[in-house]
């Protein structure tokens, strides 16, 4: 819908004013449990309530980062964990669409890979872990193919669920115009699973975040799934929290990038 | 009835068999009837006789299992140039502004030339829809985007407009109005038009002439010409002879 300027009335602009002041309130209600966390957080840590050495504490978490960004370590393990993501969940989307459309293509196609899907979706995909490791080694490909892995099987699965729910009747209507099976696909099927590919876009970013951090965790030398196996082995709670601070920062910016993608996708 | 105009559809000993796993049904047996150029013609039979059957068999976009469907003495073929067919629900794409729904037969057909382009966009400014083009379909009401919706099958510049029922999907008071409109349109632009309703008083509202269809396996038990010449449904609607045809079609479907 296009936004309507119109003048509007005492009362109306009393209901825009509340409204504006509720979502103020949210903000800062947000905002404030953050900064009340953080507070208590500190307070059992300096006072030594519990001891920092075990659940460390948000300056010392500031320390460390501020640490690894000084010798550059930081953006070494950001760039890798975020490439491992990035790769994976882009293979994932493109590959699973795209096998997707060809399930929704041929029915024979899939009845016969029905059950296949079936299994592997509900296969934990960390029990390939040994195999991948002794097909891919130690390197970042073994670990974006984790995140391929545990991301097409959703990707796939939404998509068609997508494509198969395109309406009925505009499918009818299409036919009546003398629309080929093609036509069909471009001029109906694909605009109308829209809303679906972005939601897809959505549980694969959570998806390609599992499988980076859970491949680096079995395998890796570098990335913040990596730093987080190495703190813990090594008892640097400050380490493991700062990556972990890290990755939440860099999940929200990735999803809040495909819900800007969203807005431009899905006008309607 | 002028006996020399063309016959533009014509249902031949019709019979159609549906098969699934449960089983097969007969849903037609010898139904024979015929449309001639420029007539509008009403389908009603009892609900689950097959209406929406007998536009997709006009439409080929179901293959009868005897019998012949022809159009213009040709048997029909799935996706005919000669045939518009109006859904139900406008069935608008709500990812397309109006202009872009209108011209979908165009490219589906491709002949989206600027040409047929131009003459399609014409029909929508002469109908009141000049205004609208750029707007999306849930901007619009009810009625107007049927309206959209019939521009959209007149735009591929069909013979025969197979209509099932457009207008149950309305309000009351929307669904009188949007049939006169459709009616009017249908008349200005001299179509011929094959209706199916399940709603007597509709199709005694639009009809030339009105076909009563059995229960299952359908076939044309009654044909009734209504000799309201020109008259326009809510005229109609007023006639005294509107009711006393509602009678007639009433009992003939409640045999």
């Amino acid at each position: 819908m296009k936004k309507k300027t119109t003048a509007c009335s005492p009362e109306h602009a009393l209901y825009l004013k509340k409204r504006r002041r509720e979502s103020i309130v949210v903000q800062i209600a947000r905002f404030s449990l953050l900064l009340a966390i953080l507070g208590i957080w500190e307070l059992v840590a300096g006072l030594k309530l519990v001891d920092p050495f075990i659940i460390s504490s948000p300056s010392r978490i500031a320390v460390q980062i501020a640490s690894l960004a000084a010798d550059g370590s930081l953006f070494y393990h950001i760039g890798v964990t975020l490439w491992e993501t990035l790769a994976g969940f882009a293979v994932a989307v493109v590959l699973g669409t795209a096998v997707a459309l060809l399930l929704w293509w041929s029915e024979r196609a899939r009845r016969v890979l029905e059950p296949y899907i079936v299994v592997l979706n509900s296969l934990p995909k960390i029990a390939l872990g040994p195999v991948i490791i002794i097909w891919f080694g130690t390197g970042s490909a073994a670990i974006v193919f984790i995140t391929v892995l545990i991301g097409i099987i959703v990707a796939i699965l939404q998509m068609l669920g997508g494509f198969m729910a395109t309406d009925k009747n505009k499918i009818l209507l299409l036919e009546s115009m003398g629309a080929s099976k093609r036509q069909i696909l471009q001029k109906l099927v694909i605009p109308s699973a829209l809303p679906q590919f972005v939601g897809m876009l959505k549980i694969c970013v959570g998806m390609a975040w599992i499988g980076s951090i859970m491949g680096e965790y079995i395998v890796s030398k570098a990335g913040l799934g990596y730093l987080i196996v190495y703190g813990g082995q090594v008892f640097k709670l400050d380490l493991v929290m700062a990556a972990t601070v890290i990755l939440c920062v860099l999940a929200a910016g990735m999803y809040a990038l495909v819900a800007l993608a969203e807005k431009f996708l899905v006008k309607k | 009835m002028n006996t020399e105009t063309r016959t533009v559809l014509e249902f031949d000993d019709v019979r159609l068999v549906y098969h699934t796993e449960a089983g097969e049904t007969l849903a037609a047996e010898h139904m024979t009837f015929s449309v001639r150029e420029g007539e509008f013609i009403a389908v009603i039979g009892p609900s689950g006789c097959g209406k929406t059957t007998l536009l997709s068999l006009a439409a080929g976009l179901l293959t009868p299992s005897a019998g012949h469907v022809r159009m213009y003495g040709k048997e029909v073929r799935r996706g005919s140039e000669a045939v518009g067919y109006m859904l139900q629900k406008d069935e608008l794409f709500p990812w397309r502004t109006v202009e872009g729904n209108i011209v979908l037969p165009l490219e589906i057909r491709k002949n989206n030339t600027a040409q047929r382009r131009e003459k399609a966009l014409a029909l929508a400014e002469k109908y009141g829809l000049g205004g609208f083009l750029k707007h999306y379909p849930d901007q619009l009401s009810g009625g107007m985007r049927q309206r959209a919706a019939l521009i959209r099958t007149l735009a591929a510049e069909p013979q025969i407009l197979l209509l099932d029922e457009p207008f149950s999907a309305l309000d009351y008071q929307t669904r009188l109005s949007v049939c006169d409109d459709v009616y009017n349109i249908i008349r200005a632009e001299r179509k011929t038009a094959l209706l199916v309703t399940h709603d007597i008083s509709e199709a005694i509202s639009v009809a030339d002439r009105v076909l009563v269809l059995s229960a299952r396996p359908a076939r044309v038990v009654a044909a009734h010409d209504l000799e309201f010449g020109t008259a326009v449904p809510l005229e109609r609607r007023k006639n005294a002879r509107f009711s006393a045809w509602f009678d007639v079609l009433w009992k003939e479907l409640n045999v």
